[in-house]
């Protein structure tokens, strides 16, 4: 059975349009922080899919260097969200707003 | 050669000025000698050059000028001119400046800003050589203006007075009003004749006539209004009584001899200009000239402050140089000029010397016997009183003389009879002053005790007595003839045909001038020969006051002009200020940045949520933008 490319870019559409209502929504900081990943996934397979479709491997190779950086990004993500944890108490967005002003 | 030593002339003043300031400040002695032989120095040789100037029987020495701006097709430069009429001023401005600088010596000699006065009387003299030498339009103004400052420093130089810093204001004011008008004169002789070299002006003149005529009379007047300020002529002349609050020898030097008579000069200068047939303006300043005379002399037979008494002296006579610029006899002008210069800078300096013997006390009705007391001073009062007067055959007579005949020529029979009325005038307030201060008895502690002046004083009072006798007849009419009308036959050249000219020459004018100084001597003899109080008040009542408080100018211009113009315009000025400069652009600009800051503050919540939302908002947008339109 052949997939069209369309399918796989409404699915990378739909996955994006997801992880930013999360990333806007969502209150609670380590919830905002995995629908980001969710975004950067629906790029990857857009990507991904494109690079297949087009015979052409730039499109993978790049999707490999996202997942090693996101790899550490989220490393760094987490271990600063601890941290505030930590200090605040709290990992909910409402409460973080000294930027206010 | 007599160039530079022009130049050199020009500016020994001005390296006084710079050594003085710059050096010797705190040394009084050596500012005061550095001063004393600038001028000295440039008398001597404005004498050198005089004397070749003599000798070389031509009308000018080659002019000396150096460029000095340029915009576009205009040029200005700095030149010297050097004829019959600017010599002479010079020779009267070092000369008379001279013994002036060598009797402050005496004058000022324990004041502490002595060293401060003789920078400012250099300043002074180089402003007025300056004006006296300018070949052009706007030098003659630049230095005009330089004049009005030391003018300022000087009138001012007891600033600690109020009303010292109160006259010099006004001095200043008061001036600057008339070199507005005389700057638009200028103006608009150069947009007519494009040029403001003198030469130059009187060489266009001739074929641009048919363009200058019907501006000549406001042109004529325009620059008249400049003589008005600097001569203190009629309505500019409240100026200059209220300048007698700096020190006498300042009163006698600029507000006598030499500033004052800067407009007469000037008018002189640019004659040429004025006489040109069609203008009505020569019969404006021949007018206004006459009417400040008869003011001037009315107001001052009701002064009781010798240097009032002097400074209104002054004014007539200054109406009168102008009166007679206005009959077309710019000679006579200049000849009155020069030996006013010699006795009324002699008289002030004989005020000074009374108010030094009194220990500064000027109210004549406090004075009284100094004749015993101070017979130097007496005498060579005396001398000046009389040339003022027009006593035969001192200097005053013949140029009052000169000056009456202009009106008799010209047929200005009016201002003949108004001429001769002041004269009348003139001589009955000297001798009131005279009888007052010299004779009677004593009228105070201080006028008994009075002494005389020390030598340094005294005997530039010599000199200027001298030169006040022997003024008539040393041929200063001759030399401002050589000036205006070149073709005219020598005057009478033996001495005694030169003694005796005017009465041939124009006897009525004559004769009539000496019926004047008899009526007033007369007058002055009955009224004040041995009075204790003035007795005028009671049998000229309302008339004697108005007199007292000069017309009730200054009450008229304090009351009417000044509210109508000055604080209407300092109204006007405060609002543009208030509500436009401060309320609309300032405040303005300052409220609008603020209200904008408040409604962006808004937008920063702190949440990162909103920035996010705003973020995505913005690119939607964007791609709305570049897709799908």
């Amino acid at each position: 059975m052949h997939i069209p490319l369309e399918h796989y870019l409404i699915v990378s559409g739909i996955l994006f349009s997801l992880g930013l209502l999360g990333v806007i929504m969502r209150r609670n900081l380590l919830v905002i922080y995995m629908c980001l990943e969710l975004m950067l996934n629906a790029a990857n397979l857009a990507l991904v899919a494109m690079s297949r479709f087009n015979d052409n491997l730039n499109g993978q190779i790049m999707v490999f260097f996202i997942i090693t950086v996101a790899a550490a990004e989220v490393s760094v993500g987490l271990a600063l969200i601890v941290a505030l944890y930590r200090k605040r108490q709290t990992a909910h967005v409402e409460d973080l707003t000294t930027m206010k002003n | 050669m007599f160039e530079n030593l022009a130049w050199l002339i020009l500016f020994l003043p001005l390296l006084s000025v710079a050594a003085i300031t710059l050096f010797t400040r705190s040394k009084p002695r050596a500012s005061a000698q550095i001063s004393i032989f600038a001028v000295i120095a440039a008398f001597v040789l404005s004498l050198i050059v005089f004397v070749f100037f003599r000798g070389s029987e031509t009308n000018s020495l080659p002019q000396a000028s150096v460029p000095w701006l340029w915009v576009g097709d205009f040029k200005a430069d700095i030149g010297l001119r050097l004829d019959a009429l600017s010599l002479g001023m010079m020779l009267i401005v070092t000369g008379v400046g001279s013994l002036i600088h060598i009797y402050s010596w005496g004058y000022m000699k324990d004041d502490p800003g002595f060293a401060r006065y003789f920078a400012s009387l250099s300043l002074f003299t180089f402003s007025m050589l300056g004006i006296v030498m300018a070949d052009n339009f706007l030098m003659m103004f630049i230095f005009w203006e330089l004049v009005g400052i030391s003018s300022y420093l000087l009138i001012g130089f007891w600033y600690e007075k109020a009303s010292a810093a109160d006259a010099c204001k006004k001095a200043f004011l008061t001036n600057r009003i008339g070199d507005f008008g005389f700057l638009l004169g200028i103006l608009m002789v150069w947009a007519v004749l494009g040029s403001l070299n003198f030469q130059d002006l009187e060489i266009r003149l001739v074929p641009h006539m048919k363009d200058y005529a019907p501006v000549a009379t406001a042109a004529g007047l325009l620059i008249f209004c400049g003589a008005m300020g600097k001569s203190a002529q009629f309505p500019l002349h409240v100026w200059l009584p209220d300048a007698m609050e700096g020190p006498t020898p300042v009163s006698a030097l600029i507000h006598a001899a030499t500033m004052v008579a800067a407009g007469v000069y000037m008018l002189c200068r640019v004659f040429f200009l004025l006489n040109v047939p069609g203008s009505h303006a020569l019969e404006v300043i021949a007018w206004i000239g006459g009417f400040t005379a008869l003011l001037a002399a009315l107001i001052a037979v009701q002064q009781n402050d010798i240097k009032r008494i002097l400074a209104y002296s002054t004014l007539s006579q200054l109406g009168y140089m102008v009166m007679s610029v206005g009959m077309s006899g710019p000679t006579a002008a200049m000849y009155h000029l020069t030996t006013h210069a010699f006795f009324k800078a002699l008289l002030f300096l004989g005020a000074g010397s009374v108010i030094y013997a009194m220990h500064h006390e000027q109210n004549i009705w406090r004075m009284g016997a100094l004749k015993k007391k101070a017979p130097a001073t007496y005498w060579t009062f005396m001398v000046g009183t009389l040339a003022l007067s027009g006593v035969w055959p001192l200097s005053g007579f013949y140029s009052k003389d000169s000056i009456l005949a202009q009106a008799l020529e010209t047929n200005h029979i009016a201002l003949f009879v108004l001429g001769v009325f002041v004269a009348l005038l003139t001589t009955f307030y000297m001798f009131r002053l005279v009888f007052v201060v010299f004779f009677g008895g004593a009228r105070s502690e201080a006028a008994d005790h009075a002494h005389e002046s020390p030598d340094v004083m005294t005997w530039p009072l010599r000199i200027l007595a001298v030169m006040s006798i022997i003024g008539g007849v040393m041929g200063i009419e001759g030399l401002y003839t050589k000036q205006f009308a070149p073709n005219a036959e020598g005057h009478a050249a033996g001495f005694g045909q030169q003694l005796l000219a005017p009465f041939s020459h124009s006897p009525l004018a004559a004769y009539l001038g000496l019926f004047a100084v008899i009526m007033g001597l007369g007058a002055a003899y009955a009224l004040y020969s041995r009075s204790l109080f003035d007795p005028l008040p009671e049998k000229l009542g309302w008339l004697s006051r108005a007199m007292r408080n000069r017309f009730y100018f200054d009450e008229l211009y304090e009351r009417v002009i000044i509210p109508f113009t000055q604080e209407a315009l300092a109204k006007f000025a405060n609002a543009i200020d208030r509500w436009i400069i401060s309320g609309f652009m300032v405040r303005g600009a300052s409220g609008t940045t603020d209200l904008v800051g408040r409604a962006l503050r808004l937008l920063q919540t702190g949440s990162l949520q909103t920035y996010a939302f705003l973020l995505v908002a913005g690119v939607a947008l964007v791609l709305y933008l570049v897709l799908l339109r």
